[in-house]
């Protein structure tokens, strides 16, 4: 059996990656995909831990998550096609329209 | 689920429903009268805050205990659903105006106060998330509801990113409260940690995570980036809306979850959180005094209101102050939503197509021309200054007072100091409307005026008996603990 350090290193991983695409792409569809690790990476925490405390509650916890998610690149995509037939562009440095 | 379930969250249920019939009806109601889709929004929230009212402040759960029904969700129940009535009144000209009148918008609108409500019953970290999600995915499309606008779509793809940034710190902060305790229900978290604390490592970073993603959604310094823009770019009876019932849901949720699931985690963060509230309440009021946009400057000075609110929050782990601490936060609530959505009421009388109409010098002469309108804006700015006779000043008065009594007596000085930095940034909008010449044009449209007229009375009205508000907040949260 692969010790449960692994997944939650895997996880730890995941995460950070996530929060570091955030911070440091500038493409927003390549943000998006930032967003969409960092979710995972908290999914995989949740079907890790309900394995090993044989708890279901985990497990369904993940299939609400990847709804969620579902509805978020719904909403999310349409929104960067609607800015780049505006715009031409969803370079996140160029949405500066308002200062202040 | 069971019939005893639903009956717990009537209200709810009934909102749900009421909206997803709402978007079905709403493709058979013609394009130049959506009037009668506004009218049956408001009819559904009508309804929904009567039934509210009716079942009475006995807490129940429901859902084997993931969500509870009480005084404490009732009361703020309350206030969004008075907010979503009175930005229906806002919407309804302003749409027109700026040329977006669609009936999805009153149907998204009742989805976010569905998120709303669904948070403040939250009782169960699972609901938490879905509950922030309900309220923000359809607060993303609204903020980018002026199609083709630039300002409009790039506020709602910041707000968009960001948003889901926070939830997924939210996201991440749960599954390690899970990893650290196997249970995702907030007494049971409670249980597990005094039981034995199974990783404190990960309970700390997860109660962490938590508490940046809900500082995301409430505009806290140093997560309010997107606050300005979203403000600015979003159309203003979204914003009237989203400044008061985003930040109220998130303020709930941070209270529910930290007050009955993790008060152990209260001496290591009190530190944190009165760093947080501190720089939030100065960083605000800073920024806003070079301000000349009027929808910016109400961004700032919403984010510097988070802060006083913030100030509440700090002493949460004193059994001794902590009812008087969310009173008076609940108390406060209430004066910020009537003050904000009566100013946003004047901001929105007075705003043009494509963004104008918005500048300080806009509202030149406005209190000679439309004295009314003068009369109410002078009344909200100072209610946000905390000058009596105003709701703001009791609001400030018991958020400072339980600070002190919670030990914290610099942070109140502090907040003191910052409103009365404040008063110079209100007090400009009212000197310009009374004491420089000018020829505004306000629009008439009776639905705003009564929204202005309504919040500027309660405003008065409800400072001159400040006593049965504040017991009206404090019976709410007698039972939650």
């Amino acid at each position: 059996m692969i010790p449960i350090e692994y997944f939650v290193g895997l996880s730890i991983i995941m995460f950070v990656s996530g929060i570091t695409g955030v911070l440091l792409r500038r493409n927003a569809l390549v943000v998006f995909m930032s967003l969409e690790l960092m979710f995972n990476a908290a999914n995989l925490l949740f079907v890790t831990f309900a394995a090993y405390y044989q708890l279901l509650a985990g497990q369904l916890f993940v299939f609400f998550v990847m709804t969620v998610a579902a509805a978020e690149v719904a909403v999310g995509l349409a929104l960067m096609v609607e800015i780049f037939k505006t715009k031409k562009s969803i370079d996140i440095d160029q949405m500066n329209s308002m200062k202040g | 689920m069971t019939l005893t379930d639903l009956m717990t969250i009537l209200p709810l249920a009934v909102l749900v429903a009421w909206t997803t019939a709402l978007l079905l009806v709403d493709l058979w109601i013609p394009k130049d009268r959506k009037g009668i889709t506004a009218l049956l929004a408001a009819f559904g929230l009508a309804l929904t805050l009567g039934l509210s009212l009716a079942r009475g402040q006995q807490p129940r759960q429901a859902f084997g205990g993931m969500v509870v029904v009480d005084g404490f969700a009732v009361f703020l129940d309350v206030i969004f659903l008075a907010s979503g009535l009175a930005s229906i009144a806002l919407a309804h000209d302003y749409l027109k105006r700026m040329n977006i009148v669609r009936g999805e918008y009153y149907s998204l609108l009742l989805y976010a106060i569905s998120g709303m409500m669904l948070m403040t019953y939250a009782y169960d970290l699972i609901i938490v998330f879905l509950a922030l999600e309900l309220l923000s995915i359809p607060l993303y499309i609204l903020s980018g509801f002026v199609r083709l606008n630039l300002r409009s779509e790039e506020a709602a793809l910041k707000y968009f990113l960001l948003g889901t940034f926070s939830s997924g710190l939210v996201l991440y902060g749960i599954a390690l409260i899970f990893a650290a305790t196997a249970r995702t229900d907030l007494p049971g978290i409670l249980a597990a940690v005094e039981l034995a604390p199974a990783n404190l490592t990960m309970f700390l970073v997860g109660g962490a995570l938590l508490l940046v993603g809900f500082s995301f959604k409430g505009a806290i310094v140093p997560f309010h980036e997107w606050a300005p823009d979203v403000y600015q770019g979003a159309p203003s009876s979204v914003t009237a809306f989203m400044s008061v019932g985003a930040k109220a849901a998130g303020f709930a949720a941070l209270m529910r979850v930290f007050v009955v699931a993790f008060p152990s985690l209260s001496t290591d963060l009190t530190p944190v959180l009165w760093g947080l509230a501190a720089v939030t309440m100065v960083f605000g009021n800073i920024v806003a005094l070079a301000q000349t946009n009027l929808k910016r400057l109400l961004a700032y000075s919403s984010i510097a209101q988070s802060g006083y609110l913030m100030m509440a929050f700090v002493p949460y782990g004193q059994g001794i102050v902590l009812s008087d601490t969310i009173a008076a936060m609940l108390f406060f609530l209430v004066g910020y939503a009537l003050t904000t959505l009566g100013a946003w009421a004047v901001v929105i009388a007075v705003e043009k197509a494509e963004g104008r109409g918005l500048e300080l010098q806009d509202y030149a002469g406005l209190g000679r021309k439309y004295p009314l309108l003068g009369a109410a804006m002078t009344v909200f700015m100072l209610s946000f200054i905390g000058a009596p006779p105003t709701l703001g000043f009791w609001g400030k008065f018991y958020l400072f007072r339980t600070a002190v009594e919670g030990g914290f007596t610099s942070l109140a000085l502090l907040g003191l100091v910052a409103s009365i930095f404040s008063a110079y940034y209100y007090l400009r909008v009212v000197v310009m409307m009374f004491m420089r010449p000018g020829e505004p044009e306000a629009r008439r449209d009776p639905w705003l005026v009564l929204t202005a007229g309504v919040s500027a009375l309660a405003v008065v009205g409800f400072s001159l008996v400040p006593g049965s508000l504040l017991n009206l907040a404090l019976q709410a949260v007698l039972k939650l603990l």
